[in-house]
């Protein structure tokens, strides 16, 4: 079979007919039949190890989008002064130990007043980009595509479609505590995440404070 | 001497023999092909897969000492860099030819375009054609993301974004790409995956299709003007004139490949040598966010139409124009498989070819420089043009700090420093009358963000007292009409500055 033997001659018509039945095992219906069976048990185990394969395979991304959320502890009111907005680094609640810097997540903490506080994710909402805050102007700027946000999260000019995503948060102990785990996207508006069940009404009674993730937190 | 020669032919009978390979590889080797395809233009296929080699041989080089962890690949890369002996060079090559290939596949793309290749009987090789050029861009970006670094951080985080607006599926399909909630660890192996194991293994068995498609139905012959492509005679036309005028390919008209080939080698090289290897930029530590993450090369156009298209229009366009345009390039042969191959006879085919190549010029061009991203640092590092200073009341002076101060520098050049998102204010006043400053700067609009939060009276005063000096080389001010005309009644005209 060489390709020159293979050039198609004047005229040929350019698919080959279907190869001849062989008339050797044609008589044999008993080893045909052996053999198109093999092909079904064939057929019946890689359909066995498909499963296994596919939940493998796609885990990540059957896993249920709360699952992956917690709380996690920015640190004391007291790291955040009235009327700022501040860069804040935890790390994400669930890593792999090879995950090395990867692991940890900047938020944009923007206490109001009081016990209310504002947590933008770190991710433009146009293309996860990270935002940076200007106090002066008081605008968020996306340095990739110019998203630019006023100092509440909302879209105040470029490409963005909405405002920045905005994590839960409460104040649990005197402490600012956000639920986060994910990379927030379009698909997943950190904020539409329903909370833990077993936390839900921390705020009024002192629930189990979580460990400061933060490294910025000085506790 | 004659005895040596008669054992290597020995030995190759005995390897022959057993596998016999030999013979048929020197038949592919010397096959006819019709003389007029011994071309200059047919060169960019045969490159393109030399240069496939040198990826797959660097890259199982780099694969000696690259670590595919998210902790450690940074790490790996600059020990790559300065303590591995000539493991700069290494990723320096690996990197231009990654450029390399994907520039010479696409002008092989456009080579056989022109040329009218994809019809009968080629139009399976031209398909296969475009699942290469799909698989080459795939390749270039799962490399991106393996250099992990700052770029290839924000660049996944722009992948899944991407991916994130998938109707309903998005959520899943993030999951799937990341391989867990955030671009951490599980990620780089999936692109190390990607890049290693399954698209090598798919782009080197499709060129192999390629190829040997190529070898059975035979080199596309030089078009001629009114030579029409005929389903039912073409392969004889063809075999007559490869019977007629046929010469064989090794040696009568590979030597231009080869030439080409140890061309587009030196060229890999001398890159290489003269500009060194790509980053890694700063480390993946998304905790470092003063960064302006920029694709490669060859993505830098999508990067640019993303940052014009209008949000309204953005979602669907990233995914219906995609399969509009595979689907045309997977679909042209099938729909044009015969009649017309000469590009003198296909203005429409030249014509988008010119057109295709401006609009990926020109937005790769805009890429590289990002008017429309603020400069961060602007405010800070770009001074006022002294001459814009001089002879101005202290309140204009003011309002020239307010404007530093506000990084209004970020979107706005003055003297030629600062961004280009929003209009250069040099002339500003020109244009403008000093309302319609007030109003653009306290509300915004047009693009630019209402500044009435965070400016307080006296700065704004200030700041559009500066603004209103602002006129190029001394251009007439703004002046409002209908102003002028109500006035006029009152008062000598003038321009509308007192209120």
């Amino acid at each position: 079979m060489t390709p020159s033997e293979q050039q198609i001659p004047p005229g040929a018509p350019l698919t080959e007919p279907a190869n001849p039945e062989s008339h050797k095992s044609a008589g044999h219906s008993r080893r045909v039949f052996l053999f198109k069976l093999s092909l079904l048990v064939n057929g019946a185990v890689g359909a066995v190890l498909a499963v296994p394969i596919l939940g493998y395979l796609l885990g990540p991304a059957l896993k249920k989008t709360s699952a992956d959320n917690s709380w996690i502890n920015l640190g004391p009111l007291a790291d955040f002064p009235e009327g700022e907005t501040r860069l804040v680094n935890f790390r994400n609640p669930v890593t792999t130990s090879w995950d090395g810097q990867t692991g940890d997540i900047p938020c944009w903490v923007r206490r109001i007043s009081g016990n209310t506080f504002q947590v933008f994710a770190i991710n433009c909402a146009h293309l996860g980009c990270p935002v940076r805050w200007f106090a002066q102007s008081q605008l968020f700027m996306c340095p990739c595509h110019g998203g630019a946000y006023y100092a509440d999260g909302s879209r105040a000019s470029g490409p963005p479609e909405r405002g920045l995503f905005e994590y839960e948060y409460q104040v649990v102990s005197g402490s600012l505590v956000i639920s986060a785990g994910k990379m927030p996207t379009l698909a997943n508006q950190a904020k539409n995440e329903s909370p833990l069940v077993q936390l839900e009404g921390a705020t009024s009674t002192e629930a189990p404070l979580p460990k400061p993730r933060c490294s910025s937190c000085q506790s | 001497m004659s005895e040596l020669k008669r054992r290597s032919i020995e030995v190759y009978n005995w390897f022959e023999q057993r596998l016999g390979l030999g013979a048929p590889v020197i038949e592919a080797a010397e096959h006819e092909v019709p003389a007029n395809t011994a071309s200059w233009w047919y060169v960019f296929g045969s490159a393109a897969t030399v240069i496939l080699v040198l990826q797959v041989m660097t890259g199982i080089l780099l694969a000696l000492v690259y670590a595919p962890t998210a902790g450690h690949a940074w790490n790996s890369l600059e020990f790559l860099d300065h303590n591995v002996k000539l493991g700069w060079f290494l990723r320096a090559m690996h990197g231009w030819g990654s450029d390399f290939m994907v520039a010479i596949v696409l002008i092989h793309m456009a080579q056989v375009f022109l040329f009218g290749a994809y019809k009968f009987p080629r139009e399976l090789t031209w398909i296969i054609g475009v699942f290469l050029l799909l698989l080459t861009l795939g390749m270039a970006f799962t490399g991106q993301v393996l250099r992990f670094d700052q770029d290839a951080y924000w660049g996944l985080g722009i992948g899944a974004s991407i991916v994130s607006r998938v109707p309903l599926i998005g959520a899943p399909l993030v999951g799937l790409m990341l391989g867990g909630p955030i671009i951490a660890g599980p990620t780089l192996s999936r692109f190390f995956t990607l890049h290693v194991f399954v698209i090598p293994g798919i782009l080197l068995a499709m060129v192999g299709l390629h190829i040997w498609m190529v070898l059975r139905l035979g080199i596309n012959d030089w078009p001629m003007p009114g030579r029409l492509v005929n389903r039912k005679t073409y392969v004889s036309e063809y075999h007559h004139l490869t019977e007629k005028t046929g010469i064989p390919f090794v040696p009568d008209a590979a030597w231009k490949d080869s030439l080409f080939a140890a061309a587009i080698m030196l060229a890999v090289m001398a890159c290489a040598l003269w500009f060194g290897p790509f980053g890694p930029t700063g480390q993946p530590d998304p905790t470092i966010i003063q960064t302006a993450p920029k694709p490669d090369f060859a993505f830098l156009w999508i990067y640019a139409v993303l940052a014009y298209l209008p949000p309204s229009l953005e979602t669907p366009v990233l995914f219906i124009a995609p399969v509009l345009g595979i689907g045309a390039m997977l679909l042209l042969p099938l729909l044009s498989g015969e009649g017309e191959k000469h590009w003198s006879r296909r203005p429409v085919a030249v014509l988008m070819v010119a057109v295709i190549a401006v609009i990926l010029g020109a937005f790769t061009r805009l890429g590289m420089y990002t008017p429309w991203s603020p400069v961060m640092n602007a405010w800070t590092s770009d001074p006022i043009p002294a001459a814009y200073l001089k002879d101005r009341t202290p309140l204009e002076r003011e309002g020239a700090l307010v404007l530093q101060n506000k990084q209004c520098r970020n979107c706005h050049s003055i003297g030629g420093a600062g961004g280009m998102r929003g209009p250069a204010l040099d002339a500003v006043a020109s244009k403008m009358t000093e309302d319609q400053i007030i109003r653009q700067v306290l509300q915004g609009g047009g693009n630019m963000p209402a500044y009435g939060n965070a400016l307080n009276p006296s700065e704004t005063t200030a700041l559009v007292h500066f603004l209103t000096t602002l006129r190029g080389d001394d251009l007439s001010p703004a002046i409002d009409a209908s102003q002028h005309l109500v006035s006029s009644s009152e008062q000598p005209a003038g321009p509308p500055k007192e209120h």
